[in-house]
């Protein structure tokens, strides 16, 4: 019963704590934090029981668990088919661990308008979403999802974000659907081209055995990848993320940076590489060349940020690119390190926004000139939490940066048989280099925030001003971030060991 | 057909018709003998009549048997049910909101209330016509109507105005179809539907009966308001009572589709290569149009009309991918259309409601009078957003299912033209949200002008029916096996 129902009562339990959020009447308003709180801690801790029993149970840490298929929408052969296997797994348990530590943190701190109730039940919804995303095993359902997330986090920038918030909300939100419509009219060609289903399981089959032909495979590929490369993002289509990041308040940006973004790089190793293997070696170096442009380009663009939050999110830009490198290698190492990336990025760059979101809050502004430095003496704990997650965000060995990092660009040296065989060794040989080039740079913009931001004497109104420096709050809902920070980064085979059968079954359609 | 045949009556076939006769009727004679305040009571009579017909619709529905009266001209089956199931609902919720309307108005209560029974009447006998006779009647008995109740507000310049723009574009395209069906006539000496069908595949194609198939669709163009036969729409729908907008932009506009359908994919199916092309441009012109101008809009009602233009566009989108012959592909494009048609007005009628609300409080109906909604009525603001976004086509709302839909025949037919309009279908999703999503912005995140206006008291009808109409929003997402798999029982193609 539980094997065939956790993920269902997972992923839905959210939604009903958003609806029981709803009736709670107005005058006792802030009654929404404890109850958003017991329903983000009761999520967390069924996603650690299917987490558990993914290990424990049948399965033992290989192939689909907790599977479920029933008939939806029969005539056209869509699916309610929810499973989870060692990509999804890393994915699914943090988003729930971050909107727990978000639940924690509005205890602390929520923006202007305040509103408690429309906030966490916005904040539920969205969990739903992202949770749902990465268990349907069905194309259909998987869009459903994935559309999902944009409604609570259009709200979520335009009620509760910073001055430029609507339009920062409008551009998320028609980026992301503009991309993603060409997505759905992908999804259905898949349909017709292939075995007449929407099953993903379905249809990575028939992608091994060859079932789609090459030209229909570039057009697909081509659709599929427009709206997973918004979502990412990949540069070019990245321009909406720095506003909207930046805007986003605290909470938003942390789920944001943490786990919207891999909504993308996640479809494509679930969707994009095993259903059309033969289009994804022909656009992988494109991939590449497009992840590269993105990790120096996202590095220069941080070089000349003098706003604190549009850094880091630049700095998400970088980072995907290493992401997106390791899956263009089509290698399961590169793969593997594309998805040790998402889970590191997700945890350091929430990290990093929740701690400037605070700081935010304390200094009433995110202009590095504003702080003018000195963070480390007006705040001493708060500037020692900055530097920790600026240093783990840059790559330093053994935190889990460097991991992803330099995984992703060992892969990139040995790209898959397919794509040497097309001639590309070089051409992959030199984005290792170009990458290697762009994990200096990102060293050297996080030392120069940390030198502008924390070290230095800080202004006279701040020394005076008397900043209250991280409450017990805070530390409740960074601390488990800045532990699994640390332990991922020193047993890195945590997650490895998690992903790596699953990535192989994955990419069997590429001969790897 | 003989005289004996022509004249054989199936009562229990007509039933649902002869209620919403019988309640016309009566509402016109009652409303003699009420006065004042109490004219008002009409409304509850005219609701009783629609369920009454509503109660016949399902037992026929149980009977399941393929009735037919006055020979073959009124046939009774899944399709013609399934139309006359929805259009009585969408009858219930117009006149839901028409109740606190007009009996604030307090004018032309009893005339109001025959004539929109009356329009329906010839709603309900739009899928039931298997004769171009027939068709042509339905038609004017939804158009004449519609005519004279978009000028009801008579004190008002713009009404007048819209009524006039309505009634001149109405009677040409009438001529228009009349002149088109007299040619079709000419060519294939019968009027059914299928003896059309049967007559046009045995014979030559001639430019001249290309052309009258033309003018029929040009007709039909009209009253689903598709660019370029579009122009009266936003005038009239601007100028007429709120209620009656809402009912010319779903129940009228899906009447006119139910009559397309029925003509293009029975009687003109073999000549499919000819008019699918055209309705294909025109599909795309009808929703980049209505989207375009919809942007621009500050007044809601307008906006809500360019974007009931936009969505006939998505409507017709199923249209241009019929093939002639194609019976599996045609099926699929035909279920398209009603699932879209369904779902559209479940949200479509939602938003008017709202608007209606809101209008109450503010006359002007300016977009900008929405803002701060969020604060001041939480609940009406949350269900506009949910039609809104599920206009859209955003999921988990109904609207997806049905932008889902039409994407998927666009792709079954996959050609060149299929790919086209599921591009444009895409390209135009996301022009639309631009200004669903102004919308929702100036609800949310606008504050309210000083001083704060009182917060709308929708009452007890109109709030049922924006709560009522959100639920099923939602819940038509869920059951969406219910919805697509009721359109593909209703599907009616030419057999063979």
């Amino acid at each position: 019963m539980w094997e065939a129902s956790a993920l269902t009562i997972t992923v839905f339990l959210p939604l009903v704590g958003a609806a029981l959020i709803t009736l709670i009447p107005k005058a006792k308003e802030e009654a929404a934090k404890p109850v958003a709180l017991g329903v983000s801690l009761l999520a967390f801790l069924l996603s650690l029981a299917i987490l558990a029993g993914y290990y424990l149970g049948p399965p033992g840490g290989e192939g689909l668990a907790y599977q479920l298929r029933v008939d939806w929408i029969p005539v056209i052969d869509a699916s309610y088919h929810v499973a989870i296997d060692g990509i999804s797994l890393p994915l699914f348990v943090l988003s729930y661990l971050l909107t727990f530590l978000c639940a924690v943190y509005t205890f602390h701190h929520l923006e202007e308008p305040g509103r408690p109730k429309a906030f966490l039940s916005l904040m539920l919804l969205l969990q739903t979403g992202m949770a749902g995303t990465f268990v349907a095993f069905d194309l259909v359902l998987f869009f459903v999802f994935w559309e999902l997330v944009l409604v609570p986090m259009y709200f979520m920038i335009g009620i509760w974000g910073g001055p430029r918030r609507e339009y920062a909300a409008v551009k998320f939100f028609l980026y992301t659907l503009f991309g993603s419509v060409f997505m759905l009219v992908a999804f259905i060609a898949l349909y017709f081209a292939g075995p007449g289903t929407f099953d993903i399981v379905a249809l990575q089959q028939a992608g091994a055995a060859g079932e789609f032909g090459l030209t229909f495979q570039r057009l697909a590929f081509l659709g599929i990848f427009l709206g997973l490369a918004v979502k990412v993002p990949m540069w070019p289509f990245h321009t909406w993320l720095p506003d909207a990041h930046t805007e986003a308040p605290t909470v938003g940006s942390v789920l944001l940076a943490g786990i919207l973004l891999k909504m993308g790089t996640y479809g494509f190793v679930r969707i994009a590489l095993p259903i059309l293997p033969d289009a994804a070696v022909e656009y992988a170096p494109i991939i590449g060349a497009l992840a590269v442009i993105a990790i120096l380009y996202g590095a220069l663009c941080c070089l000349a940020q003098t706003d604190l939050k549009r850094l880091i999110a630049f700095s998400s830009v970088g980072h995907m690119g290493f992401v997106m490198l390791g899956i263009a290698t089509l290698t399961p190492v590169g793969v593997n390190a594309a998805i040790f990336g998402m889970i590191a990025h997700g945890i350091i760059t929430g990290m990093l926004f929740f701690a400037v979101g605070s700081i935010k809050e304390r200094y009433h502004s995110r202009a590095i000139a504003d702080i003018g430095g000195g963070v480390l003496q007006t705040m001493p704990r708060m500037g020692a939490v900055l530097t920790f997650v600026a240093i783990a965000s840059l790559g330093l060995p053994p935190l889990p940066g460097f991991w992803g990092e330099v995984v992703a660009l060992y892969a990139a040296f040995n790209p898959a048989e397919a794509l040497v065989d097309a001639g590309f060794l070089t051409f992959f040989r030199v984005l290792m280099v170009l990458g290697a080039i762009g994990t200096v740079l990102t060293a050297g913009y996080f030392l120069n925030m940390l030198q502008k931001v924390t070290m230095g004497t800080a202004p006279a109104r701040w020394r005076e001003a008397d900043l209250s420096d991280v409450s017990a709050i805070e530390w409740g809902a960074w601390s488990p971030l800045l532990v699994m920070t640390v332990a991922i980064g020193l047993v890195p085979v945590l997650v490895f060991g998690i992903t790596d059968p699953a990535v192989s079954a994955v990419l069997t359609a590429l001969g790897a | 057909m003989d005289v004996d045949q022509a004249t054989q009556i199936d009562l229990f076939a007509l039933a649902p018709e002869l209620a919403v006769l019988g309640a016309s009727l009566l509402v016109l004679l009652i409303e003699l003998f009420l006065h004042g305040p109490r004219k008002r009571f009409v409304n509850p009579i005219a609701v009783l009549g629609v369920l009454v017909a509503f109660g016949f619709v399902v037992a026929l529905w149980l009977d399941g048997a393929q009735r037919s009266s006055f020979g073959q001209m009124f046939v009774v089956d899944d399709y013609a049910l399934a139309f006359k199931g929805f259009f009585l609902a969408v009858a219930l919720f117009v006149l839901l909101i028409s109740y606190r309307y007009f009996s604030e108005i307090r004018t032309f209560q009893g005339e109001y209330y025959f004539l929109m029974l009356a329009a329906f009447l010839g709603m309900m006998l739009m899928p039931s016509a298997r004769d171009l006779v027939m068709l042509f009647i339905a038609l004017e008995l939804v158009s004449v109507p519609g005519f004279i109740m978009a000028g009801l507000r008579k004190f008002d310049l713009r009404s007048n105005e819209g009524a006039m723009k309505f009634f001149l574009f109405g009677v040409l395209s009438a001529a228009v179809l009349l002149f088109g069906l007299s040619i079709v006539y000419g060519f294939t000496g019968t009027t059914t539907l299928e003896g059309v069908a049967a007559s046009l595949s045995a014979g030559e194609a001639n430019p001249l009966l290309l052309a009258a198939t033309l003018f029929v669709i040009a007709g039909f163009g009209f009253k689903v308001s598709a660019v370029p036969f579009h122009f009266w729409a936003p005038d009239t729908y601007e100028g007429a009572p709120i209620p009656v907008t809402a009912f010319l932009a779903v129940a009228s506009k899906a009447a006119g589709f139910a009559g397309l359908l029925q003509v293009t994919f029975v009687a003109f199916e073999p000549l499919a290569d000819v008019w699918a092309p055209v309705l294909g441009v025109v599909a795309i012109l009808t929703m980049t149009l209505g989207n375009l101008t919809a942007l621009t809009q500050t007044n809601m009602v307008r906006l809500l009309a360019y974007s009931s233009v936009a969505h006939a566009g998505y409507v017709l989108v199923p249209f241009a991918v019929v093939q002639p012959g194609d019976a599996a592909l045609n099926a699929d494009a035909f279920s398209a259309v009603l699932v879209y048609l369904f779902a559209y007005g479940a949200m479509n009628i939602g938003a008017f409601a709202v608007v209606i609300a809101v209008a109450r409080r503010h006359p002007g109906r300016r977009v900008s009078d929405y803002a701060g909604l969020g604060q001041r009525s939480p609940g009406l603001a949350v269900a506009l957003t949910t039609f809104l976004v599920s206009l859209g086509g955003i999921p988990p709302l109904v609207g997806f299912v049905a932008k889902l839909a039409v994407f998927f025949v666009a792709v079954e037919a996959g050609t060149t033209l299929g790919i086209v309009l599921a591009a444009a279908v895409a390209i135009n999703t996301v022009i639309s949200l631009v200004y669903y999503l102004r919308v929702a912005r100036v609800v949310w995140m606008e504050e309210a002008p000083e001083p704060e206006p009182e917060p709308v008291q929708p009452g007890l009808a109109l709030g049922f029916t924006v709560g009522g109409l959100a639920v099923v929003t939602v819940a038509l997402f869920v059951l969406a096996p219910l919805l697509w798999g009721a359109a593909d029982q209703a599907v009616l193609i030419a057999s063979g």
